[in-house]
């Protein structure tokens, strides 16, 4: 009897499973469909599942524009690798000076970070003060180095695992055969925090792969050369809309990308994603796990 | 302020040592945390002194400092346009009811997936279903808009074929509502089902051992074991979501309706509203008033949310 009801949970639970599955991959079933659909076809019965007409055109069309989106392709990488590097190396360094106990100031120092993650000044004063102060508009460092190079909460994050995870002992050990402290961070804390490091530095890639924000505050039409494939793809979409209110007047319509185009535009930004993300999946879950912890 | 730090650290020297000693002893450490010190202070405390922007007549000639005070102004204005009202409603209650929705559909899920038999499904599953929340917005902008489309989207294509006409989408606000939380949901519930399944699995099996030999069926143990002790969790995310009540997620809100303006009646959020007055219409000082309400307004949510959540459990608390 028992027995009976694990079995029907099972069969249940594996239902709705297969429910949000499909629900998770439909639409990107459909956009890579329709970045194969013959350009009629498309435009006469509509993006589908099942085209009348299968044609390789939009991936001939991305090849022949190749400098455009190779450049943008080439952005994103350059972006992602630099920030993600930098973003890492400082978030393990301060992350580790927070989790040593007897650090004079200890208590004021973790105060400033997690501060950061109370209270925010806001679009308005962080772009008044990156564009006149700093004046990354239309550089690179507007894409790599506004909010997304290091967050508290993942200074926080890698503090707790270095405090918890690793056994003082190990520090004070590698101290007393004389080590230096740049030597016992490098030897003894990282190779032993590389679960925590790799789920961080996913998380950063990530956010940066897939950023357009900052491209779209720190970049203006002098700055196109600069565009990642998430900025290209945002200034096709904001085109498309501005076509829609402004029908008569501004953009050209043959300037814009096809129906189909566009889709094989975004297929080529989300497929590298999708190739890597099913083997760091573990470390992503677990940083969820861990974000758990603490809000 | 990272240079203030230092000295008020070495000032407390412990006994033994010197302060000059005890300060050369602990300068590795500090220097290894400097360059994020230094990041922090440029990228979150400079924007701090940068709010009085809002009680400003600011211009990009002047700066910060010298551009002329004018008090209230940019509130007057701000709440006297109808848009102060549409944006902070529309951030609240799409607000709330995802917090509420998302805890809902996220128990649920992490309980079905817990009662799959087999490892690797069970893998299979969570992958697949997590796979929509590493996508950028503008790339379920495009997604949608491959359902939506007025010309060439599959849905109003269906539509059209069975019923002679389609909804245009993109210029009829009954729908965004619904679409916004579809894909809300959508994008987050794989993260809410491996949330809740860690806290799940935390659970003692021999309290669900124990209930099996009293005979309670699955569906009992539930009810009885698993919704009761997953409580306190769920009461406290809920409470700390709720801190986050004036902020939204400014990339579904922007790009998933595409920016058409006939659509800000149910999409315009205070952070869509601050982007487009500061970028758009150049009207910083609009903008800035938004941005300074939610600013002033996020931060006592979130403080009053932590003293309630440590309160109850200190360790559940950001602070």
């Amino acid at each position: 009897m028992l027995e009976k009801s694990r079995k029907g949970w099972n069969i249940a639970a594996n239902i709705v499973m297969c429910v949000l599955s499909f629900l998770a991959l439909a639409p990107f079933v459909l956009l890579i469909i329709a970045s194969f659909t013959d350009e009629t076809v498309a435009m006469t019965q509509g993006y589908s599942y099942f085209p009348a007409k299968f044609s390789l055109a939009a991936y001939d069309y991305i090849v022949a524009q190749w400098e455009m989106l190779g450049r943008g392709y080439l952005m994103t990488i350059i972006v992602t690798v630099i920030g993600t590097a930098v973003g890492l190396i400082m978030t393990a360094l301060l992350g580790y000076m927070l989790s040593e106990p007897n650090l004079p100031g200890r208590r004021v120092l973790n105060f400033y970070v997690v501060f950061t993650m109370l209270f925010n000044g806001g679009l308005v004063p962080t772009y008044i003060m990156y564009v006149s102060t700093f004046h990354v508009k239309n550089t690179i460092f507007g894409l790599i180095v506004p909010n997304l190079l290091l967050s508290g909460f993942l200074v926080m994050l890698v503090r707790n695992y270095f405090e918890n995870s690793i056994p003082r002992d190990l520090y004070e050990s590698a101290r007393i055969d004389g080590a230096s402290e740049i030597k016992t961070f490098f030897h003894v804390a990282l190779p032993l925090s590389t679960p925590i490091l790799a789920t961080v530095g996913l998380m950063m890639g990530i956010a940066y792969w897939n950023d357009w924000q900052n491209g779209l505050y720190y970049l203006s039409d002098k700055g196109k050369d600069l565009y990642t494939i998430q900025n290209i793809l945002n200034n096709i979409n904001e085109n498309i809309a501005f076509l829609a209110t402004n029908a008569t007047t501004g953009v050209n319509l043959s300037d814009l990308p096809t129906a189909t185009v566009r889709m094989a535009i975004a297929v080529v930004g989300v497929l590298p994603i999708m190739i890597v993300y099913p083997f760091f999946q573990k470390y992503f879950a677990k940083g969820i796990t861990m974000g758990a912890v603490k809000g | 302020m990272t240079i203030k730090t230092k000295p008020q650290a070495a000032g407390q020297t412990s006994v033994k040592r010197g302060p000059l000693k005890t300060f050369l002893h602990w300068l590795p450490f500090y220097l290894m945390g400097l360059p994020g010190l230094i990041y922090l202070f440029i990228n979150n405390y400079i924007p701090l002194a940068g709010l009085q922007i809002a009680f400003k007549n600011f211009s990009y000639s002047k700066g910060m400092w010298k551009s002329p005070w004018n008090n209230f102004k940019n509130f007057e204005f701000l709440f006297k346009s109808k848009d102060a009202f549409i944006m902070i409603r529309n951030t609240i209650l799409y607000n709330v009811c995802w917090i509420i929705l998302g805890m809902v559909l996220g128990v649920a899920a992490a309980i079905l997936i817990n009662e799959v038999i087999g490892k690797v499904k069970k893998k299979f599953y969570m992958t697949v279903i997590l796979l929509p929340y590493l996508m950028s917005a503008v790339i379920i902008a495009y997604l949608v808009f491959a359902y939506l489309s007025p010309t060439s989207g599959l849905f109003t294509n269906m539509l059209k074929n069975l019923m002679g006409k389609a909804p245009d989408f993109y210029q009829e606000t009954v729908w965004w509502p619904f679409i916004l939380t579809f894909v809300n949901q959508w994008k987050g519930i794989g993260f809410g089902m491996i949330l809740y399944l860690s806290s799940i699995l935390g659970i003692d099996p021999s309290l669900y051992e124990a209930a099996t030999l009293d005979g309670a069926t699955r569906w009992q143990q539930h009810r009885k074991i698993t919704i009761p002790l997953l409580k306190p969790t769920l009461i406290m995310l809920f409470i700390l979501n709720l801190g986050q009540i004036f902020r939204s997620d400014f990339g579904l809100f922007y790009q998933v309706p595409m920016s058409q303006g006939a659509l800000f009646p149910v999409t315009q959020t205070i952070d869509t509203y601050v982007y487009r007055a500061l970028l758009k219409t150049n009207d910083v000082g609009m903008s800035s008033a938004a941005s300074f309400i939610q600013s002033i307004v996020g931060f006592i949510f979130i403080v009053t949310a932590n003293k309630i959540v440590s309160k109850v459990d200190k360790s559940s608390a950001l602070f």
